[in-house]
């Protein structure tokens, strides 16, 4: 299972040394160097840890400081992994509380609480409170507390709950979105506004729910509400006024698209004069979706953002014939002027809501034949994507889940190949539609263990029952959809969480839970890995073999983002937000009636046991070593 | 009487009291000698679960008599689906095959990724590129943004659902054919004509059956409102399909 190098690295990692003495140096010098810095170590501890993070992380995965965390997926190749391991295999039984935090919000936390400077900031879902808590005082107290005041009507419009996923800080300055769609910079020092720029308009059901990144000077921003026919962008501000730098829609003429002389799409079937119009039908591109809500990350070398687009919509599918380009795929861009470089579609033509969006996870891989700068994506169709990231080419896409809407993907096409018997008809019953429509995963990011080499990736086990008829009722219109039933897939449990080893292109091991994982995953240079659990279990496990290692009963589900810190006190502290929701959760956070199965389009029904296990909240934990 | 309501969707409602719901609601309250007042929020995904599923009403006016989010009473009419289209061009059936060139428009309900009936009817029959949704946002109702279209020439056909394309069509001169659209024969399992009921909270059966009996003992009121404001009536009207 574990390479010979691998277990070099193993007993390397217990020639460990505490960061305290180390930390300040090694925190300077991280800060005066750009990304090389992991090569001028300034400590023996600080050797060992380079060391290990350069072997397999491109080098700019280990841009900031070890001891703090200042985006959701702490660096810009979405690894979420900490440098940090005072906390270990043999030690993470003993954690504990050190402190918990009541947001005063009951719905689905999502965010990543994020670490700079001895300061916390934790941002809430709607109404969006931001929080900054001083890590230097004993049990945290608050500092400021900023209130975006968005619009209420903002929550009558948010798909699936009202969440965020997390706020980031660059140069003093916290970037965050709120639900009805603006984009606001907050001072980190006094909690005062700086400027706030409309993005969205609610008023035709555009929302902000991502975590914006911070690229060059510029914040990366994208919006939701595709099922509402709001037609998705990402749009770049520039980080000291708030002023719109440039926006690339993700359907329409190549001109809004940005698609220009320096696009270089890897497959045939990507290149073309404005296939963002051509391949959908007269007009429909305008309310056709293609959203940018979850996750970018970036490759200074390359100097490249990659982020995934959502779902078509909000036509049924046979309405929208054509590739419907450029939904469900990926972009590669250029951050100072958005321009597009490549773009691969992952599911061409979505059938079942199968949203692109998922975390590309930036890494340097010998695939054979030497290191690739590659970029993994688990994708909601169900497959384990391996990408030359220079050039957008599948090098490989294995299914890491129970999968019958496809039979593959044609590497030299780049195509899906999707399974007729499973495309929803109108009329048809369709049973064992796997993914369902959440599919194989959500929004809940993976993470990378530069040490383990395994991409760890918390995701579902859900199939979905397709066809009779429902009678439904929107702005005094009746219709009949289709009523989706979603159940739990092979196994009989919802929830999985995966280590897959994409030089194998297998899994190396999977724990199985009764809910989805819908919680993030963190993995730390002590080899031990976090995630949550939808009744409300906060989970130590051993990155190498699964092996659980510790839990701690939450008082609520658990969805948000683990993130692990250095404290004032040169400890090691791992923190994350209950308060279960999103759109697996609503059936608590929303009060949904579990007794409706198609209610939460149809997720009700694989939920309907949640509200036994857990109820609403909204507490941030933070634990540590004695 | 605490109904929960659409702000400002005509023919149904808007907080002037100038819907048939409205007057419908008022009725309903006066009959049983309550106090009537409104909870409004825009008739969209989450309405029952942000209205009565949080206590905040205690009747719908209308909705589908299959809605199985509610506990619905009996229906106190039919409608249809309709077309609108100008004198000229004078459409009134799936099978006319100037659909295949013809502008169209469709109601665009956006959830689910779901269609309304005429939408799955034109995609069946390969008719998409020259069909445009309309999205429940926008200034005013789909139907009206449809029904202008239309008049406008922007549009050749609109295709939507009864008593909103009525009441719209009713405000334009000159006057729009309004026909109603049966349903296609291969199209089967999609109904083209709805019940319509009143909804109140599953398990309340007592405020259900009071209800019903004032829908029994108002029957001829009901009609004239519904008469007032054009409502195409798949129940009574010969020549709807029922």
């Amino acid at each position: 299972m574990l390479s010979n190098a691998m277990a070099c690295i193993v007993h390397c990692v217990y020639l460990y040394v505490p960061w305290n003495a180390a930390s300040t140096t090694f925190r300077a010098i991280h800060r005066s160097s750009s990304f090389g810095s992991a090569m001028v170590p300034a400590s023996c501890a600080a050797l060992v840890a380079a060391a290990l993070t350069a072997i397999s992380l491109p080098a700019f995965a280990d841009a900031d400081d070890a001891g703090e965390w200042r985006m959701a997926a702490r660096d810009y190749a979405s690894t979420r992994f900490s440098p940090l391991d005072e906390i270990n295999a043999g030690n993470v039984g003993k954690l504990s509380l050190a402190f918990s935090f009541s947001t005063g919000v009951q719905r689905g936390h999502e965010a990543a609480p994020i670490v700079s400077g001895n300061t916390m900031y934790i941002v809430t879902p709607f109404p969006n409170y931001l929080y900054a808590l001083d890590l230097t005082r004993p049990g945290a107290n608050v500092k400021w507390k900023f209130d975006p005041r968005p619009s209420a009507s903002a929550q009558g419009v948010a798909c699936c709950d009202v969440v965020n996923r997390g706020v980031v800080i660059d140069n003093g300055r916290i970037f965050m979105a709120t639900l009805d769609g603006q984009a606001i910079a907050i001072d980190a020092g006094s909690g005062r506004e700086l400027w706030r720029t409309k993005l969205g308009d609610i008023t035709k059901g555009e929302t902000i729910t991502m975590a914006p990144l911070v690229v060059k000077g510029k914040v990366l921003y994208g919006n939701s509400g595709g099922e509402l026919g709001v037609r998705g962008w990402l749009t770049a501000l520039d980080a000291g006024t708030g002023a719109v730098s440039w926006r690339a829609y993700s359907t329409g003429p190549d001109d809004e698209v940005l698609i220009g002389a320096r696009f270089k799409p890897h497959y045939a079937s990507d290149r073309g004069k404005d296939l963002g119009v051509k391949t959908w039908p007269p007009e429909a591109w305008k309310i056709g979706g293609g959203n940018v809500w979850a996750w970018i990350s970036y490759d200074p070398e390359l100097d490249l953002v990659y982020y995934g687009t959502g779902n078509p919509g909000p036509w049924n599918p046979e309405q929208r014939p054509g590739a419907n380009k450029w939904t469900s795929g990926v972009f590669a861009r250029d951050p100072a002027t958005g321009t597009a470089v490549w773009f691969y579609q992952w599911s061409p033509h979505d059938l079942h809501d199968y949203d692109g969006v998922n975390e590309n996870v930036l890494v340097d891989l010998d695939t054979g034949g030497g290191s690739r700068k590659v970029l993994l994506h688990p994708d909601r169709n169900g497959y384990l994507y391996v990408l030359d990231r220079s050039t957008g080419e599948v090098i490989s896409a294995d299914p890491f889940v129970h999968v019958t809407t496809s039979s593959g993907v044609d590497l030299e096409s780049g195509a899906l190949r999707y399974n007729p018997a499973k495309a929803p008809r109108g009329g048809k019953v369709i049973h064992d539609i796997c993914p369902a429509s959440p599919g194989a995963k959500d929004w809940q990011p993976s993470a990378w263990s530069p040490r383990t080499r395994l991409l760890y990736i918390p995701h579902q086990n859900l199939c979905q029952d397709a066809g009779t008829y429902e009678v439904s009722y929107i702005a005094g219109t009746p219709y009949v959809g289709a009523d989706v039933v979603m159940k739990a897939g092979p196994g009989g449990h919802r929830g999985e969480l995966t280590a897959w080893d994409p030089v194998a292109r297998r899994a190396t091991w999977k724990i199985t839970e009764h809910f989805p994982v819908w919680s993030g995953v963190l993995i730390t240079a002590g080899d031990v890995l976090f995630y949550g659990t939808m009744e409300g279990r906060f989970k130590a496990v051993d990155a190498k073999t699964g092996k659980e290692l510790w839990s701690f009963k939450t008082q609520s589900g658990v969805i948000g983002q683990p993130v692990s810190y250095r404290g004032a006190d040169g400890k090691q502290y791992v923190a994350v937000l209950d308060g279960v929701g999103g759109w697996a959760g609503t059936v608590v956070s929303g009060d949904v009636d579990v007794r409706d199965g198609t209610a939460a389009l149809g997720f009700a029904n694989a939920m309907r046991d949640l509200p036994q296990f857990t109820g609403k909240g909204g507490t941030l934990y933070v634990f540590a070593l004695p | 009487m605490r109904v929960c309501a659409d702000p400002d969707n005509l023919p149904y409602s808007r907080t002037d009291g100038t819907g048939f719901e409205n007057r419908i609601a008022a009725m309903i309250a006066a009959d049983m000698q309550a106090t009537l007042t409104y909870e409004w929020l825009p008739l969209r995904r989450g309405f029952v679960r942000k209205t009565m599923g949080e206590g905040k009403c205690d009747l719908f006016v209308g909705v589908p008599k299959d809605f199985e989010r509610v506990l619905t009473t009996r229906p106190y009419y039919r409608s249809s689906y309709v077309f609108v289209s100008r004198p000229e061009d004078r459409v009134v059936s799936f099978d006319d095959p100037r659909l295949a060139r013809l502008r169209i428009g469709v109601q665009l309900v956006g959830n689910d990724l779901a269609a309304t009936p005429p939408g799955l009817a034109l995609a069946a029959r390969g008719i998409t590129d020259n069909v445009r949704g309309f999205t429940v946002f926008g200034e005013g109702p789909a139907a009206q943004r449809m029904i202008r279209a239309v008049a406008a020439k922007e549009l050749d056909v609109a295709i939507a659902w009864g008593p909103q394309a009525a009441y719209f069509s009713a405000q334009i001169e000159p006057s729009l054919v309004v026909a109603p659209a049966k349903a296609p024969s291969d199209l089967p399992g999609v109904p083209f004509v709805y019940a319509i009921a009143a909804g109140v909270r599953r398990g309340d059966q007592a405020l259900r059956d009071d209800v019903d009996a004032i829908i029994d003992r108002r029957r001829a009121e009901i009609d004239a409102i519904l008469g007032e404001y054009r409502v195409p009536r798949a129940d009574r009207e010969p020549g709807l399909p029922r």
